[in-house]
């Protein structure tokens, strides 16, 4: 298992640093940095001082990868790729181009966007799964059929509306929860509530029909069948037999996301005026902050290969049948 | 390309060629599966199936909207002194259909149906100065008393509407009738029978009734919006449901033409990935674990700031407004091809490497078939049910994916008419008293029905084409 375990992590460092690689042609070859000082300053006629002023505030006026001014590995060393890029691995994403620490703010947003991302997952994989068990129970009958045009009409509706319909009616209508905004420690519950239902309802459609979708193959299974045979009634065979094996590919499914959950919803956050990553990375975007851009790249590629890595490892424990190698 | 009888000079944009080469290969296909019976057996199954129907003739609205708006040219404006001089700006066939509600530019807003303005003006009368909501120069200008006349005067016009487009069903129907009574050699009459009882094998009469609804509808819109903004103004004046309708074509090419770029890559890589296995497998994989591991919104917001900073930078390439949004619109479907081809290349590999083992490939291997007719003959058109599959569910992600694009501006350009912007732009108008909410509904009701209708659409191509669903049906 440990020898698996360390194979899988040793095959994701090709890809990591794939990841480097392109966004490393994306922001620094594809456009020089004298292109990107030129838009940040903004005038057509910013002098080549400024420009160079701004380069060498941020580091942008290295060599991209060789510096033959300078001795030894410093050759290397000291390059745009080396002191941008090879940092990252090692999570020092260095400061934003507006001056502020990456790592410090990615440290001080993570939690407002689990604050949301995390009850989302749970509140909404209880009401997927319970919908769809009980949409499993009534198959083939109007009930069925309706529930599942239902959740074809959910899915068709941007998600956008959920949030803008959510504000208008919850916050503007009825004034239960203020519309945006954040605040720290238990006060937060109230800014957090819309968002969450938000969330939930946004993902019913497509995780409810996914679900049953999941339920009724097990339940087209031989094993279901001789259990009926059997003469066990339909509520244990849905409750003991097949939801527990249907679970194995919902929660692997589940597992996946995990760790990209750190990196929050950009759109709900943004809306909701939440201060997670999801924000900080629309913001990065609105001011052309490279760097914060380039961190979150590189972040979000790291969590999705760990939920790989976390994938393939609870598959084998959940699912004897699977072996490693 | 000058048409000489019409005075217009034709102009092609990028994204324009591009649509009507997918046409052409679309035709082309159609043509193709017609002539191959076991397709032409799988394509009836998804003409059979109700919902396929009904999401069939509803999309083709959609279809005709978005055609009609690719057919760009220049206008003639004046030609003095014997010289013909055509307009700089570029306009589509349906802007020239929709003529008259685009140029019933108010001042402001206005909500659905209003006669005035949604904003108070300071105006003078008789040396007074007195502060009303002003008429609308176009909207309703034809009444003399709005507040009395004005829903006995929607009222008929809405059945003026109706009776046009049930003039419109009824001809349609009859063509449908004569068309079907020809080809399967029965009388008139047993055909309209068969029809209004519903016994057909294909749902005519649920296609008949989705058609008289959705002409019935354009009937009453069309006459309606032209002594009315039906969806009201915004905020510079423009008419809401000539926005929308211009909305069409943005959210057609983003389903469409991102499935197109993407396509070659997915195809060539997952099959080769499959066939060849072995180090080429082993890059593939590695080549689009790399891609999906960088989360795609961020993956867009870098190539679309990137392309920003090129455009800023060689603004002289890019005089022209309407290139550079098209540009922009093409770009945009390159990126979200980019990141959305790897699902695709990997059920094809798993695909090609079952069949791959498959006896009828070992024995065209063991005859000395080569390697690149092997893929060609035996192993492409037994994965095209997947492709199939994946282009038609993708299309309702990515025409919802456009919209909130926009909203964290790494969308399409400000400039091109796209629900996204209109969302963008209205939703800041949602603290106003009384609310702005027509270009919010407006939009989410186009894009909805667009994206309810493709999924449905893309569940019956599902239910025809896949394999596994197959033995319960």
């Amino acid at each position: 298992m440990i020898a698996y375990i360390i194979r899988r992590v040793l095959y994701a460092i090709p890809i990591l640093v794939g990841v480097n690689v392109i966004t490393f042609i994306l922001f620094f070859v594809v456009n020089s940095p004298d292109d990107m000082a030129r838009l940040y300053l903004g005038d057509k006629r910013v002098s080549q001082e400024q420009v160079d002023s701004w380069k060498s505030e941020r580091g942008y006026d290295k060599p991209l990868l060789y510096n033959e001014t300078a001795k030894g590995l410093d050759r290397f060393t000291d390059t745009i790729f080396f002191t941008k890029s090879v940092g990252l691995f090692v999570f020092n994403f260095g400061p934003s181009d507006y001056g502020r620490d990456i790592g410090y703010e990615i440290q001080q947003r993570m939690w407002p966007s689990l604050a949301i991302a995390v009850p989302v997952l749970i509140l909404g994989l209880m009401i997927n799964i319970t919908f769809a068990l009980t949409i499993a129970f009534f198959r083939g009958t109007y009930l069925d059929f309706w529930a599942v045009v239902l959740c074809v009409a959910l899915m068709s509706i941007s998600s956008l509306f959920f949030i803008i319909g959510g504000q208008y009616l919850v916050g503007k209508l009825l004034h239960l929860v203020p519309i945006s905004g954040y605040y720290y420690g238990f006060e937060a519950a109230k800014f957090l509530i819309l968002p969450v239902i938000v969330g939930v309802i946004g993902g019913i459609g497509s995780g409810t029909r996914w679900y049953r979708t999941l339920f009724l193959e097990e339940i087209g299974k031989d094993y279901v069948r001789t259990a009926r045979a059997k003469g066990l009634s339909e509520t244990t065979l849905l409750f003991r037999h097949v939801l527990q094996n249907a679970l194995i590919p919902i929660l692997t499914g589940v597992v996946v996301v995990l760790p990209l959950l750190f990196l929050g919803s950009l759109i709900t956050e943004s809306f909701f005026g939440i201060p997670g990553l999801g924000s900080y990375t629309i913001e990065a975007i609105g001011n052309q902050d490279f760097a914060v851009v380039r961190a979150m790249v590189f972040l979000g590629a790291f969590l999705y290969v760990i939920g790989l890595i976390l994938t393939d490892i609870s598959y084998t424990i959940v699912d004897p049948r699977v072996r490693l190698n | 390309m000058i048409v000489p009888l019409l005075d217009i000079k034709l102009g092609l944009l990028l994204t324009d060629a591009l649509i009507f080469l997918l046409l052409i290969f679309t035709v082309a296909f159609a043509i193709y599966v017609s002539r191959t019976p076991h397709l032409r057996s799988q394509w009836a199954h998804v003409l059979h199936n109700r919902a396929g129907m009904i999401s069939m003739v509803v999309l083709s609205f959609y279809l005709v909207m978005g055609l009609l708006d690719s057919i760009h040219f220049y206008p003639k404006v004046e030609s003095g002194e014997g010289k013909v001089v055509y307009s700089v700006q570029l306009d589509s066939v349906l802007d020239k259909i929709l003529a008259p509600i685009r140029i019933a530019v108010e001042k402001t807003y206005s909500a659905p149906f209003a006669t005035n303005l949604y904003a108070k003006e300071t105006v003078t009368v008789d040396g007074v100065e007195t502060r009303i909501y002003p008429r609308l120069k176009h909207g309703g200008s034809h009444l003399d008393d709005p507040e009395n006349e004005k829903s006995a005067d929607i009222l008929s016009h809405t059945l003026q509407g109706a009776f046009k487009g049930t003039l419109v069903w009824l001809l349609l129907a009859v063509l449908l009738v004569i068309i079907l009574a020809y080809r399967n050699k029965v009388s008139l009459s047993q055909i309209i029978s068969s029809l209004m009882r519903g016994k057909s094998v294909t749902p005519w009469r649920s296609a008949l009734f989705t058609l008289a609804l959705v002409v019935l509808l354009i009937g009453v819109c069309a006459e309606l919006s032209v002594y009315y903004h039906v969806f009201g103004t915004d905020k510079v004046g423009e008419d809401v449901l000539y926005q929308s309708l211009k909305s069409i074509r943005t959210g057609l090419v983003i389903g469409t033409l991102t499935t197109l770029v993407m396509l070659p890559f997915a195809i060539l890589l997952g099959i080769m990935a499959g066939y060849f296995r072995g180090w080429i497998d082993d890059l593939i994989q590695y080549l689009y674990t790399t891609l999906n591991s960088i989360p795609s919104v961020l993956l867009i917001a870098a190539s679309i700031l990137m392309l920003q900073v090129y455009m800023t930078n060689n603004a002289d390439q890019f005089n022209n407004l309407t290139q550079r949004a098209d540009l922009r619109l093409l770009f945009l479907c390159l990126i979200l091809g980019v990141t959305s081809w790897t699902g695709l290349c990997r059920l094809l590999r798993g695909e090609t490497f079952k069949l791959r083992e498959a006896d009828y490939i070992q024995a065209a291997t063991a005859f000395g078939v080569g390697h690149f007719t092997i893929i060609l003959r035996h192993i492409l058109p037994n994965v095209m049910h997947i492709v199939l599959i994946t282009v038609v569910l993708d299309f309702s992600g990515l025409v919802l994916a456009e919209a909130v694009l926009s909203y964290i501006e790494i969308g399409v350009d400000p400039t091109t008419n796209s629900w996204g912007n209109m969302i963008n732009s209205a939703r800041l108008e949602m603290a106003r008293e009384p609310i702005v909410w027509w270009s919010l509904a407006a939009a989410f009701l186009f894009m909805f029905v667009l994206v309810l209708f493709a999924n449905l659409f893309s569940d019956a191509v599902r239910d025809a084409f896949d394999p596994r669903l197959q033995g319960s049906q």
